[in-house]
């Protein structure tokens, strides 16, 4: 009996001992990992992931450069940029909550697979607390799912889909551009004042998530225009020459060709359609006209003369007089002799958000910083006052229709702002059938 | 009809492409034995000796303004080309008419560039299975699309056509369809006969030169000319540098229809790979009846009115491939093969 009493005394002992020791390191490893990759105190890492191969490496060229700009100025090197400017004034070059800011790049090639796997190595190999970057929204919607999953923040970079704040919209991610519905919706009103209501159009679609919801959007926002749509082919991604869809457009009875395309695809349709005489060309009594509802100044450097006159839109411009447009142009210009692109901008001033988030919420725990960014309104970072909805993780600012210039002054010069819709025009409901079908669900901090 | 024509001409334009890029793939099988998915980034550096010259040509003296700054505070740079300041008309016309030097300057270039990759590489896997042969020049041909990607960036690079040949002609009007009705880019046609001359050059080089008596005559059989002390070697790295040269100078001349960039070759690469083996391998003249009929037939069922008609399934990207399994399996070596080749 007496030996039974022992055993069981040795037994409760024993397993306080071993509770103890269990727990206690898993007390320690939950308070020290409250959320995936907590930084030290002496640095924090940020991912870059952008495509510096593939059809769309110039342009991630260009966000990086602007990623490394930012990292300078939050590290308090250079002049500032658009911290001087910036509507919150918690950063102050010190980096952000004391640590000085550091970061690892990767190479999207934008492929959803390949941006995927960068992304995990970066959260995964080299600790980095958020994943930014990236060209395309197939790319931006596969990493934002990833980052979801992972426990880290997503900060877009140059996705224009509607779905990326809208079905696929994740509580981990947030995008600064704009989208395909704010596009149309930009534009529609100066086609109307420009061309009339009694419009026949044709569209060229890109055929994957980006050309559909384009497409979709600048249908509706037309034919609520009276424009009526005779035509719509879906081209496939791979395309290099256009003139078999272009050849019918001719035939079709309409006269005027939207271009749902964009990089190269849109390089190639645009030339062929002005090479196939589109633009010279008078049907049902009127100047056929060729529209472009997503510009890129990089890229449409590839179409050369063929975009001179031509509408579309874009999410920012480096002509633009307000001062955080300016103070980033000359800090970008100093630094690399060129302009910055509207993909640099963007991703400049993502960054610049995600470290004043991180600032006001006191904390790199991605829910702590989602809720700093959630119905953040500010002003200063060149699209003037902006607002982070809370509702879907998008940001709602002035929209720009852009239109080629006739006479460039320079390599840069290309397009010229013809017009500023204000975001009242733009703004939509988060219920939108547009956007319909997602859930942001819930934060996932990770760890 | 007028689509049709349309459509026709759009084929034959792109079947010129196809046939040019064909016509070099099987001229290096036919007398090498050698499956070349390097060809492609032949193709590409063909455009890219356009770009090149372009840009020697616009070579420029850049002075900084003393009066104008750029937004971030440094002096604008003024460019102007050398050529203009030198030779000031004549000059700017040269620059215009680049693409047209450019046939120049890519001949001896893609020549030589053609015989350092037999000479410098491909020679070494004559005797290799075609499995090794594949696998080396397609990682040549990603090394050179990332040298000039290197170079050039990622980005595609506008060349326009000559101002004469900039516009579209009426042919609807010169051919009684009333006006407007066929109206097709000139360049295009530029190329289509360009294509025609090349193709037939190369033909008639075949067929009436000592040299190309004997080059057929390997082709048909390399040993017995071999043995009747003929170094039909050093004529076979010839045609490989001869297959560049035709292969190159499409390029050349694609630049102003498509912007180059680097990854233009691969865009081709396989498509021809597909004509040669529709047309026959080894078959110079199927790789050209092949090339302009499946052009001609991608073309057509790219219209609106196939995709009707397949009840809204679009067939465009795949009826190369599908007449590609047809053939294979119908008559598998090709339109007009050799018998018994790809037939055992």
């Amino acid at each position: 009996m007496s030996d039974n009493k022992f055993k069981r005394r040795s037994f409760l002992k024993g397993s306080a001992a071993l509770g103890a020791g269990v727990v206690a390191p898993t007390i320690f490893t939950r308070s020290a990992n409250a959320y995936t990759n907590e930084p030290g105190d002496s640095r924090v890492v940020l991912g870059f992931n952008v495509p510096q191969s593939g059809p769309y490496a110039d342009e991630g060229a260009d966000e990086l450069r602007a990623y490394k700009l930012a990292v300078k100025h939050l590290n308090g090197e250079g002049d500032g940029g658009m911290l001087n400017t910036f509507s919150s004034k918690t950063l102050n070059g010190a980096g952000i909550l004391g640590r000085k800011v550091d970061y690892v790049t990767g190479d999207t090639q934008t492929k959803s697979d390949a941006a995927r796997a960068s992304a995990r190595a970066m959260i995964e190999k080299d600790g980095a607390i958020m994943i930014t970057g990236g060209s395309s929204s197939g790319v931006a919607i596969a990493v934002q799912s990833l980052c979801q999953e992972a426990g880290v923040i997503f900060m877009a970079g140059l996705t224009h889909s509607n779905d990326t704040t809208g079905k696929d919209k994740k509580a981990n991610g947030f995008r600064h551009f704009f989208n395909a519905y704010m596009s149309a919706a930009a534009l529609a009103p100066v086609l109307g004042k420009e061309y009339g209501t009694d419009r026949k159009a044709y569209h060229l679609t890109a055929d994957y998530t980006w050309g559909w919801t384009q497409e979709q959007s600048m249908i509706a926002f037309t034919e609520e225009l009276g424009w009526e749509t005779v035509g719509t082919v879906r081209t496939p991604l791979s395309a290099t020459d256009f003139s078999s869809y272009i050849a019918p457009v001719i035939n079709s009875g309409a006269d005027v060709l939207i271009l749902n395309h964009y990089g190269a695809n849109m390089v190639n349709s645009l030339t062929n359609a002005v090479q196939f005489g589109l633009r010279d060309k008078v049907v049902n009594g009127k100047q056929f006209e060729i529209v472009v509802p997503l510009y890129s100044r990089l890229m449409a450097r590839g179409a050369g003369d063929a975009v001179k006159g031509i509408f579309g839109s874009t999410n920012w411009h480096w002509t633009l007089q307000d001062a955080g447009s300016q103070a980033f142009v000359k800090s970008f210009g100093k630094e690399y002799g060129h302009p910055p692109s509207q993909a640099a901008h963007t991703c400049y001033v993502q960054t610049l958000l995600y470290a004043d988030a991180a600032q006001r919420a006191g904390s790199f725990n991605p829910c702590a910083i989602a809720e700093a960014l959630e119905g953040f309104k500010f002003d200063g970072l060149g699209n003037g006052p902006t607002l982070y909805r809370a509702a879907d993780h998008q940001c709602f600012k002035d929209v720009l229709v852009v239109r080629g210039k006739e006479k460039p002054e320079s390599e840069f010069d290309l397009l010229e702002v013809f017009n500023v819709t204000p975001v009242d025009k733009v703004m939509y409901e988060p219920d939108n059938p547009m956007f319909a079908g997602g859930s942001l669900g819930k934060c996932n901090p990770g760890a | 009809m007028d689509a049709i024509i349309l459509q026709i001409l759009n084929g034959l334009d792109k079947g010129s492409a196809y046939a040019l890029i064909a016509l070099g793939l099987t001229l290096i099988f036919g007398t090498l034995g050698v499956v070349n998915f390097a060809h492609g980034a032949l193709f590409m550096i063909g455009a890219f000796c356009t770009v090149i010259l372009n840009k020697l040509l616009s070579l420029e003296m850049v002075t900084k303004s003393a009066t104008e700054t750029t937004p971030w505070g440094t002096p604008v740079e003024v460019h102007t080309p050398y050529v203009v300041m030198w030779f000031g008309k004549v000059g700017e016309t040269m620059i215009d008419y680049s693409v047209f030097w450019s046939i120049l300057f890519a001949i001896p270039v893609m020549l030589i560039i053609g015989i350092a990759m037999e000479r410098g590489l491909i020679k070494f896997f004559y005797k290799r299975p075609h499995a090794d042969q594949i696998l080396v020049t397609f990682g040549l041909a990603i090394v050179l699309q990332e040298i000039i990607k290197q170079i050039f960036g990622a980005n595609p690079i506008p060349q326009p056509a000559p101002d004469a040949f900039v516009g579209s002609i009426d042919i609807g009007a010169l051919i009684g369809l009333g006006a407007n009705t066929v109206v097709y880019p000139i360049w295009r046609l530029v190329y289509f006969l360009f294509a025609a001359v090349i193709i037939a050059g190369v033909f008639a080089f075949l067929r009436f030169t000592t040299f190309g008596m004997v080059v057929r005559a390997g082709m048909a059989d390399r040993e017995t000319v071999g043995l009747l002390g003929i170094n039909i070697d050093r004529r076979f790295t010839a045609m490989f540098g001869l297959a560049a040269v035709v292969t190159g100078l499409a390029g050349v001349m694609y630049t102003p229809i498509l912007s180059p960039n680097y990854h233009m070759g691969m865009d081709f690469l396989v498509l021809c790979f597909v004509v040669v083996v529709v047309g026959g391998m080894g078959s110079l003249a199927g790789a050209v009846a092949a090339g302009f009929l499946l052009g001609v037939l991608q073309s057509f069922a790219s219209m609106p009115e196939v995709k009707e008609f397949l009840f809204g399934f679009s067939i465009d990207q795949v009826i190369i491939y599908l007449v590609a399994v047809v053939i294979l399996l119908t008559r598998p070596r090709g339109l007009m093969g050799r018998k018994g080749i790809m037939e055992t």
